[in-house]
């Protein structure tokens, strides 16, 4: 069978900034992906490649059977995406951030009304539906997310560090959801998190990538073994290095030459 | 159709909400039309050109629409920081009927505006010459803020900060502002004003506008209509290329 998202060669330059350097991994229907790496390692550049909103400088991204680069109406409609940052309308209700995203996606009229009840229960955001969003929490804006990405059926969802800043209970009750539609509706979910424990409980499969290279790939247990690792945690540490990273792209080389000093010059033991 | 019609329907609805924004869209006009409608109605009639406050509303409701409409591009920069945009450009629908959705927003917004002012200066002692015309005058109202909401569209997509949309605006609008046939009649200024309040398009709609309500025309209606339709023409070509070009 085909995979469900297959990028090959692919890369991605802003000047002189390599970001992400030629790239290549697939995702099987129904797989729950995980992809992580420090700060400016590409992960968002590579979402934002697979969604349509950047070009690639070179290779090849396929997503449900669809070229993404030429495809672009076709690849939009079979996914769903909750970004790193908020992209609700703050002054709207949460019922017409829901309509507005219904339309966008040509959701069929008659489905309309019952599709949103239904996502809305699902987060527990129904008897809030007419507040404006702005008066909601963090929490609850990252609900209505996750259930407005949900109303056109997609086929794979995307979730840029989706549980950045949420409580515990929160975090639980979303990673919940998400697992449950993967299982009911076989639906792929590729993520990226911080939380590295997130990742080791939630996804099947996991690709770590730094400096715009995927430096490991493969189950958890896996990246475990290969590492001689006790954990998820160490395994990454041992695979992407200590160093702090900035959060922009261009500093990236500039990191790794401060490290590179850093390194050099700690008094020796 | 139902996309353009949603697009259109959020903007209606934000403004609907934001009171303070409908209150200050006719503040500083309104300042404008008592401080030299008033203040200035004896020189202007002095020197035998009627009454001041019936040549400037016109005008006046140039400055309402042109203002209004320019602030729309802000909101393009509030989708950008607050997110909004991505959500709309990696939808599957064409930039165009994004934007188009949007500019029909604004200019409902902006139309309601100028005729919130143009009740208010009725009040005010505002005389219209020619009630049959009005529907001209809120045609050419419609232009004019369609015009420059495309201009505006093209700014917010080029610049992310409010400070530089502020900086442009004020940079452009206000000149074409004054220095349009808004405050002042062009057959008793300098030949140098003239030149260039004729190659201002914001004259053209003054000029139209003024036609329609108290019937008095330095260019004629038939060209200031064209001028106004090669605006929008251009300045909308010019908006939606630059929306194209949005990469989040």
């Amino acid at each position: 069978m085909e995979p469900v998202i297959s990028v090959q060669h692919v890369s991605k330059k802003f000047g002189d900034l390599v970001a992400v350097n030629d790239i290549s991994f697939e995702v099987q229907q129904g797989e729950i992906f995980a992809f992580l790496g420090p700060n400016g390692a590409g992960k968002s550049t590579t979402i934002k490649m697979l969604t349509t909103l950047l070009k690639p400088s070179s290779g090849e991204l396929r997503l449900a059977g669809h070229n993404v680069s030429k495809e672009q109406d076709a690849t939009r409609r079979v996914f769903g995406i909750v970004f790193q940052d908020p992209s609700l309308d703050d002054e709207l209700t949460a019922f017409e951030n829901m309509q507005l995203h219904a339309v966008l996606y040509h959701v069929p009229k008659k489905e309309v009304p019952a599709r949103v009840e239904e996502l809305l229960k699902l987060v527990e955001l129904w008897d809030r539906r007419g507040s404006i969003v702005k008066t909601f929490s963090g929490g609850m804006k990252r609900r209505l997310e996750i259930a407005r990405c949900l109303l056109h059926h997609p086929k794979v969802l995307f979730l840029d560090e989706p549980t950045l800043g949420l409580d515990a209970q929160t975090r639980n009750l979303l990673w919940n959801y998400i697992k449950e539609l993967n299982r009911k509706e076989q639906m792929t979910i590729f993520f990226t998190t911080h939380y590295l424990g997130e990742a080791e409980s939630t996804a099947q499969r996991i690709a770590i990538i730094d400096h715009g290279k995927i430096v490991a790939m493969g189950t958890p247990d896996e990246l475990k073994q290969q590492t001689g690792a006790t954990n998820l945690e160490d395994a990454y540490l041992k695979l992407t290095g200590t160093g702090v990273r900035d959060e922009t792209l261009d500093s990236a080389e500039g990191n790794r030459e401060r490290f590179r000093t850093f390194m050099k010059t700690r008094p020796q033991r | 159709m139902s996309i353009i019609y949603i697009l259109w329907l959020r903007q209606v609805r934000r403004f609907m909400r934001s009171g303070l924004r409908i209150v200050m869209g006719f503040v500083q006009p309104l300042i404008y039309m008592l401080a030299l409608g008033y203040g200035l109605n004896t020189v202007f009639q002095q020197s035998g050109k009627g009454s001041y406050i019936q040549f400037i509303v016109p005008g006046i409701i140039v400055q309402t629409i042109m203002f209004s409409s320019m602030f729309w591009g802000a909101n393009i920069i509030w989708d950008k920081q607050f997110g909004f945009l991505k959500e709309m450009l990696v939808a599957p629908v064409s930039r165009m009927k994004i934007m188009f959705g949007s500019v029909l927003g604004g200019a409902t917004i902006s139309l309601v505006q100028g005729i919130i002012l143009f009740i208010v200066s009725l009040a005010l002692g505002f005389r219209p010459v020619n009630w049959e015309y009005l529907p001209l005058t809120i045609l050419f109202m419609a232009m004019l803020s369609m015009a420059i909401i495309g201009f505006s569209a093209g700014i917010g997509a080029m610049v992310s900060d409010m400070q530089a949309f502020v900086a442009v605006n004020n940079f452009l609008l206000i000149p074409l502002f004054f220095l349009s046939s808004a405050l002042f009649p062009l057959d008793s200024v300098p030949q140098v004003m003239k030149i260039i309040a004729s190659v201002n398009p914001i004259s053209y709609a003054v000029d139209a506008i003024r036609f329609t309500l108290i019937n008095q025309s330095h260019f004629g209606l038939p060209l200031d209509f064209a001028v106004l339709t090669a605006t929008v023409i251009l300045l909308n070509v010019f908006g939606s290329y630059r929306f194209r070009q949005i990469q989040a």
